[in-house]
C-alpha cells in the first residue's frame, strides 16, 4: 500500500498489477487486495494476472478497477476478450503481449511468462486481438525488461502501426530518454516502466510487479 | 444521506470510502426504499450502455431515479457511464436513457482526426465553457476519461466543460440539479477528487 500511496503522490498517470503467478501457480485473484488498492489508489489502475473468467473480471472492476489485463488465457479461451469486451466495454480491457527476440533476430510472441510460444509473430497477434475485441494491447518486450537499456521502439512502432487501438509500450526503460523516444512516436499511446521510477508528463503508466 | 447507487456496474466502494476519508459518510445501495431518503445522488458507472439502462430498469430504479430528481430535486451527480445515462438516447446499444439531461451519447467516429483511437483513455483536458460550484477551489484542468462513447449536447446552455479528441464533446454537464462529468474525478488524483467533494459539501 506504501508504494501506492507513494505513486499517488507523486502524480503517477496509471497504475498496472500483474500477478505473475496466478497462472503458474493456479491461484485466484487476491480481492481483497485489490480493495485495498481502489481504496488508496486516486488514480485508474488495471489488475492482471491469471484472469480466465468473466466472473473473475466482473469482481474486479466492481471493486474499483478501471482495467483488466488479459494474457495468458489467450491461449486457450480468445471468446474471453470478445465477451468482457461486450459485457464492460473494450477500455476495461487490455491484453498484455509478450514478445521476444532470439538470436537471430526473430521475433515470438509467448503467453504464462514465457512459457508458451504462439506461431503468430507480433503484428499478427497485435491483429487478432484488436479483432477479438481488445481495448488497448500492452506489448512487454521479454528481452528487454529490467535491462533499462532503452525500449525496442522499432518493434513497438511496428506492432502499433498495424492496430487502431491504444498500444502502451512496457519493458526496457532506461532513462527519460527512452521515455521520449517512445512516446514521441504518434502511435504508442503510453509508457510503462518498471525498473524506472520516475515519472512526469502525460501518459505515462507505471508497472508494479508483485511476484509474492 | 449521499446514496451511491450500486446497479451493479462500477467502482462504488472506492467513492463511498475516500469521501469518508475526508469526513463525508454516505450508503452504497441498490435498495429503492433508502434510494428514496437520499438527500443527494451519486450514480457512477463502467461498462455498457445497453447493460446499465437493463440493470436499472430491472432493479426498478431508472423511474425512483426519475420522480427524485424532477419531483424532489435531489441533487444528482453523474460519472462516465452514469452521465451517459442521463441522456436520452445511446448509440450504443441504440438505447434509450433517462432523459435527465438535453443530450445524447454517440460513438467517436474513427475518420474525424488523424490517429484518434478508440477508446477514448487518458488524461485529458477540459475547457470551461461556463461557470459551475463543482469546480470551485479546482486547480487542475486535466482529468481522467476512459470511454467509447461521447456526450452531444443539444442545449448549449447545459453544457459546463468540453473537452476535445477528434471532436468537441461534452465533458461536464448541468442542469438544475443534476450535474455530470465523463471524467472520474475519483481517478484524477486526490485534487480531482475534490469535484466530489464539492458536489456534495455545496451543490444543489
Amino acid at each position: 500500500m506504501n508504494t501506492v500511496k507513494i505513486f499517488t503522490e507523486k502524480k503517477v498517470d496509471e497504475l498496472i498489477f500483474l500477478d505473475i503467478n496466478s497462472t503458474i501457480e493456479s491461484k485466484d485473484i487476491n480481492y481483497n487486495f485489490i480493495k485495498k488498492i481502489a481504496n488508496e489508489c486516486y488514480v485508474p489502475f488495471a489488475v492482471g494476472g491469471g484472469i480466465n473468467s468473466l466472473n473473475q473480471i466482473r469482481k474486479i472492476l466492481s471493486l474499483g478497477a478501471e482495467k483488466v489485463v488479459i494474457n495468458s488465457s489467450i491461449a486457450d479461451n480468445p471468446n474471453l476478450i470478445t465477451e468482457a469486451s461486450n459485457f464492460f466495454g473494450s477500455q476495461s480491457v487490455v491484453v498484455s503481449i509478450d514478445i521476444s527476440k532470439n538470436w537471430f533476430g526473430k521475433y515470438s510472441t509467448y503467453f504464462a511468462c514465457g512459457s508458451r510460444k504462439s506461431k503468430y509473430n507480433p503484428s499478427e497477434f497485435a491483429k487478432m486481438v484488436e479483432s477479438l475485441g481488445a481495448g488497448e494491447i500492452m506489448i512487454n518486450c521479454i528481452h528487454k525488461d529490467g535491462k533499462m537499456d532503452g525500449y525496442d521502439v522499432n518493434l513497438i512502432k511496428e506492432v502499433s502501426s498495424v492496430v487502431n487501438i491504444p498500444v502502451i509500450a512496457s519493458g526496457g526503460a532506461g532513462n527519460y530518454q527512452d521515455l521520449d523516444d517512445i512516446l514521441s512516436n504518434e502511435t504508442v499511446s503510453a509508457a510503462a516502466a518498471g525498473s524506472l521510477f520516475v515519472f512526469h508528463g502525460k501518459h505515462r503508466a507505471v508497472l508494479v510487479n508483485y511476484p509474492e | 444521506m449521499i446514496t451511491i447507487i450500486d446497479y451493479g456496474m462500477g467502482n462504488l466502494n472506492s467513492i463511498s470510502y475516500k469521501l469518508e476519508r475526508v469526513g463525508i459518510k454516505s450508503l452504497v445501495t441498490s435498495d429503492p426504499l433508502e434510494i428514496k431518503k437520499a438527500t443527494k445522488l451519486i450514480l457512477p458507472g463502467v461498462g455498457h450502455f445497453k447493460e446499465g439502462m437493463n440493470k436499472l430498469s430491472v432493479l426498478g430504479l431508472d423511474q425512483i431515479i426519475i420522480d427524485l430528481v424532477t419531483k424532489e430535486k435531489i441533487p444528482l451527480l453523474g460519472i462516465c457511464l452514469g452521465m451517459q445515462l442521463l441522456t436520452s438516447h445511446s448509440e450504443e446499444g441504440d438505447c434509450n436513457g433517462l432523459s435527465l439531461v438535453k443530450a445524447v451519447t454517440k460513438k467517436f467516429d474513427l475518420s474525424k482526426g488523424k490517429n484518434l483511437r478508440v477508446p477514448h483513455v487518458g488524461w485529458n483536458k477540459v475547457k470551461f465553457i461556463s461557470d459551475n460550484i463543482l469546480f470551485n477551489n479546482i486547480e487542475q484542468d486535466h482529468f481522467y476519461f476512459t470511454h467509447s462513447y461521447y456526450v452531444e449536447s443539444l442545449d448549449e446552455n447545459n453544457i459546463i466543460t468540453l473537452t476535445n479528441y477528434g471532436l468537441d464533446f461534452v465533458s461536464t454537464i448541468c442542469e438544475k440539479n443534476i450535474v455530470a462529468t465523463q471524467f472520474h474525478p475519483e481517478k484524477s488524483h486526490k485534487t480531482g477528487f475534490k469535484i466530489i467533494e464539492n458536489f456534495v459539501k455545496n451543490f444543489d
